[in-house]
């Protein structure tokens, strides 16, 4: 018998609300999702704990991102309400009301980068990080993880996590050849002060249970075990779903409550998963009550055919390899480390970021201060094909003085005769947000 | 003229309403074993020498299917479940009478599993060979398509007394809820018809005609006749008939309120929302069943004027425990209502046995007794408005699915507080100040559950899932799935519900002027099946809403 634990739960399907009347990210994607909780009775088991959102503040989000032009002009109530839910769950874990949470929240935001131009794949800001960045600001600084096991590379949060040795990125996802955003590669590996806190791996198409689970045991696991963070957070996109119909996977139901079980998080965030009728309903279910400690072994889709989802004996291998592989990448990162920055000082790159869901093109110019001290001062030059031109600086968790000094004459120094429209600075140990 | 009689636990309450004004009423011991006796009884010696063919309506309120439950006096009903994936199956309270079947209907009422007939018949041979005659049948998402429980019903109902089946006791989707319903319905059937039979004999050998009605939890009636399929309507409705007495004979201006009825042992807290009496939003909790009975919010707080009162580690403990009446009427311990006495807030009792009791209290604390009995009357003034508080927080923190309701939502904000019970004219004043409302109590407090029971107009509740995508519209109350015309909109289906709900609540025994039907919700969602527009899915819930019969305007009975 298992331990029974006690789970919040932050329901909001937003049942008013969508990016256009047929988008996949509509009115209708938790209906039946609710009408399965509902009808299974899960609100009146006694360690089930629902919570009504709370309603981010602009604050919150600029502890993240570098909306332009300001976060009021990137998001909308729908947004602050789903980042709120996030935080809702955090605030019951960390207060220890619950034993953890999940947010069943929409719209997602796990390609919500740090600059924000407007929304990509269907997010517009990234709610985990929000929720990451109030956990830190309310109740100190933490080690965090994230396991991202949306079917879609989380890009947005590895992007903000990018410099931050402090907070672990793993996202599991259908090779990025094969589908949106096309990223998520062994060698997106963190920035140069943070190499191998942002971990990616890409799956096979048809990849099923038993490939998932493995993935879990051999690497994700014993790399956590390593890293050792406060908290641990799921991504729970449940788009690597069988019935999925925007991508190819072979997960089920019960994979993902095995998947949950065995990662144990603190808190889950829904991220994406479209198949709102066949999969959403059980694999909702399974999580929660894979979190509450709850026997899911009678969760099963009504057409879940385990012969027909088995994955072949080709993908069982590479996934063996790719299971190796990974944990030998995390392995030497320390050595890596050495090879890619050397004796350099500032570490300056080049990145097109494409909008898709607001047709938005955006070029970024990235320097980051190469540091033995701290994550290291980030400098970001943006600018979008709408006609923005930014400057932001960000200085990070436990800043050396150097980085923050020079992040400071740096924000100090830009302006707006440089062509830039706006000027930010992001100061994480001072909560600090400044616009020029 | 109306007769509204309520069979309480302890006492049997009786009220003959005329023109306007409460011309008779009684009060009896209660005769537990002998419901139909006491009732009877009562309703004989207020209608004695009354010209019976003014009578118009008599209206029941009784503890008897609650009691049959709490007691345990209820029958065994043989259950079939078709439970699916899913939770387990040992989350469903079982006995060894419980059977789990094969089958299974999705969320959108799609059969997706078929169910085995031969296995059924089996487990129907079965019942009947261990002498169980009553069945329920129920089946997860029963509500979105009933045909499973009603192939089943079809092979096991002959040999039966009776079946019960899940789809028909509410609209509301949760499974676990609906096993318990269903069976807590066929448990208790056989001793509700039996009553239902008496009381009506009882009535027409007196020369009485009129329609007889009973009450339900939710503060509505129905036809006492309607009632018999569906008994377990009638547990809990002894809160209901005391929210509809303060309803009845109180001022409201349509005001969010609170009301207190403050009994022996426990203090019933329940709210108003704009002059409306609120409702669990599941339905009531009985003897640990969660049902699927849409009842009154009325959550009972262990503390009363009778409540054991003791000093125990610095601190000033009072309830939930009752041991007996107040010291002042012979109990054995200190209560509050011996402070009220001390302190010369009521004239009841034995004031020297009052004083008795709280010199314990006082010699405990190292204070006299009159600062005792000062802290004890203070202390249970704050636990109850610390305890309304509470739940004006939990119901204003009650979870909604949309950003309108989230951003613009209904926040309960009481202006008026209404008291019921014994102790309510004491502490009237000193609640009224910590929950800072002016107080209102109701002119006859002591029969205000008769009366309630009296002026309760019929209720009924309708839910209408159309899914346009399979053309298909379910109504689980009335058990009927039907083809929908072409162009279905959400206007239609709620013009199709009123239609329904009217007929159903007339059939209940609703009258004409009575039907107040309310639309409580409407949704209507785009169904897109591989990026088009697949159809709508619309939902509707519509009630006659709780409330009193045309012609008594709340306040103002006298």
């Amino acid at each position: 018998m298992k331990q029974a634990r006690k789970t919040g739960l932050i329901f909001f399907p937003a049942f008013d609300w969508a990016i256009s009347p047929t988008h996949p990210e509509r009115e209708e994607r938790l209906l039946y999702t609710q009408d399965q909780v509902f009808e299974e009775g899960l609100l009146d088991l006694e360690n089930i704990v629902e919570y009504k959102p709370s309603i981010a503040s602009y604050a919150d989000i600029n502890r993240v991102h570098f909306c332009v032009p300001d976060a009021g002009s990137v998001t909308t109530e729908s947004h602050l309400i789903s980042a709120g839910g996030a935080i809702t769950a955090a605030q019951k874990v960390m207060q220890k009301e619950v034993d953890n949470a999940f947010a069943l929240v929409r719209p997602p935001g796990h390609h919500a980068m740090l600059v924000v131009h407007g929304a990509r794949g269907f997010c517009n800001v990234n709610i985990e990080a929000i929720m990451i960045e109030y956990i830190r600001h309310h109740y100190g600084h933490r080690r965090i993880a994230v396991v991202d096991t949306d079917c879609h590379h989380g890009d947005g949060t590895q992007n903000i996590y990018w410099n931050d040795p402090d907070t672990l990125c793993i996202s599991i996802h259908q090779d990025g050849r094969t589908l949106y955003p096309g990223s998520g590669f062994h060698e997106e590996f963190g920035g140069p002060n943070a190499l191998g806190t942002t971990l990616n791996i890409p799956l096979p198409p048809r990849t099923s249970d038993e490939g998932f689970l493995y993935i879990m045991k051999e690497a994700i696991l014993p790399i956590l075990a390593e890293f050792k963070p406060d908290l641990v957070i799921n991504s729970a996109g449940q788009d690597n779903h069988f019935s999925d119909p925007i991508t190819d996977m072979r997960f089920s139901a019960h994979g993902y409550a095995t998947l949950n079980d065995m990662l144990s998080p603190d808190i889950a965030v829904l991220e994406g998963g479209y198949s709102i009728e066949k999969a959403l309903p059980y694999v909702n279910v399974g999580i929660i009550l894979a979190m509450a400690g709850l026997d899911y072994s009678y969760v099963r889709e009504p057409e879940y055919r385990s012969s027909s989802l088995r994955q072949s004996e080709d993908i069982s291998r590479y996934i063996a390899q790719e299971a190796d592989a990974i944990y030998e990448l995390w392995s030497r990162r320390e050595e890596i480390r050495e090879k890619v920055v050397g004796d350099k000082k500032y570490i300056r790159s080049n990145k097109s970021i494409y909008y898709d869901t607001d047709g938005i093109r955006e070029q970024q110019e990235v320097v980051v201060r190469v540091c033995h001290d701290c994550g290291g001062l980030v400098m970001i030059d943006s600018r979008s094909d709408l006609g923005h031109r930014i400057f932001a600086v960000l200085i990070p968790w436990k800043a050396c003085p150097q980085c923050r000094r020079e992040g400071e004459e740096a924000y100090d120094k830009a302006a707006r005769k440089d062509g830039f429209q706006y000027i930010y600075l992001q100061d994480k140990e001072k909560d600090l947000f400044l616009v020029k | 003229m109306i007769l509204g009689i309520d069979v309480g636990g302890t006492h049997t309450d009786a009220a003959l309403i005329d023109s306007g004004r409460i011309r008779k009423t009684a009060k009896v011991a209660t005769n537990p074993g002998r419901v139909v006796e006491s009732l009877s009884g009562i309703a004989s010696e207020v209608l004695k020498g009354e010209p019976l063919e003014n009578l118009q309506r008599i209206v029941l309120s009784t503890t008897l299917s609650t009691n049959a439950i709490v007691q345990n006096k209820v029958d065994p009903v043989g259950l079939m479940v078709i439970s699916g994936p899913g939770l387990p199956p040992s989350y469903i309270s079982t006995s060894e009478n419980t059977h789990f079947l094969s089958g299974y209907v999705n969320h959108r009422g799609i059969e997706t599993a078929p169910i085995d007939p031969a296995a059924v018949s089996r487990i129907s041979d079965d019942f009947r060979k261990r002498g169980l005659n009553h069945a329920g049948i129920i089946g997860k998402f029963s509500t979105r398509n009933p045909s499973q429980e009603l192939q089943i019903e079809k092979i096991v109902s002959d040999g039966m007394k009776h079946v019960s089946l899940g789809h028909r006791m509410s609209g509301h989707l949760n499974f676990p809820r609906r096993v318990a319903t269903t069976y807590l319905n066929e448990a208790i059937w056989e001793l509700y018809s039996s009553f239902v039979k008496q009381v009506v004999d009882f009535f027409r050998t007196m020369g009485v005609s009129v329609p007889i009605y009973i009450l339900k939890a939710d503060g509505g009636t129905f036809n006492i006749e309607q009632s018999v399929e569906f008994p377990v309507y009638t547990i809990l409705s002894g809160p209901a008939a005391s929210i509809m007495g303060i309803l009845s004979m109180t001022e409201n201006s349509g005001e969010d309120a609170i009301a207190l009825d403050i009994g022996g042992t426990t203090t019933d807290i329940a709210l108003f929302a704009d002059g409306v009496p609120l409702l669990e939003p599941f339905g009531v909790t009985m003897e640990g069943h969660k049902t699927l009975i849409r009842g009154l919010r009325s959550k009972p707080l262990g503390i009363g004027g009778d409540s054991r009162v003791r000093y125990e580690g610095g601190q000033l403990l009072i309830g939930p425990q009752r041991e007996g009446p107040a010291a002042a009427f012979g109990g054995p311990f200190p209560t509050p209502t011996d402070a009220m006495i001390l302190l010369g807030l009521t004239d009841i009792g034995d004031p020297s046995k009052a004083e008795k009791a709280l010199h314990g209290v006082a010699d405990a604390i190292g204070c006299t007794v009159q600062k005792a009995a000062e802290s004890i009357f203070e202390e249970s003034c704050q636990i109850i408005a610390r305890h309304v508080h509470a739940v004006i927080e939990e119901v204003n923190n009650k979870p909604v699915y949309t950003i309108h309701e989230l951003l613009e939502g209904k926040r309960i904000s009481p202006k008026i507080l209404y008291i019921i019970g014994g102790p309510a004219k004491p502490m009237s004043t000193r609640l009224g100040q910590l929950l800072e409302c002016p107080v209102h109590i109701p002119p006859h407090p002591e029969i205000a559950n008769a009366v309630g029971a009296a002026l309760a107009r019929t209720t009924a509740e309708l839910t209408i899932l159309a899914d346009t995508e399979r053309g298909i519209m379910t109504i689980s109350e009335e058990g009927i799935s039907k083809k929908l015309p072409p162009r279905f909109s959400k206007g239609d289906a709620i013009e199709v519900g009123r239609e329904l709900l009217k007929e159903r609540a007339l059939r209940l025994g609703a009258r004409e002027e009575d039907l107040e039907i309310e639309v409580i919700e409407d949704q209507e969602f785009n169904m897109v099946r591989d990026f088009y527009l697949a159809g709508k899915n619309i939902r509707i819930k519509l009630q006659v809403k709780p409330g009193l019969i045309a012609g008594f305007s709340t306040g103002e009975l006298s």
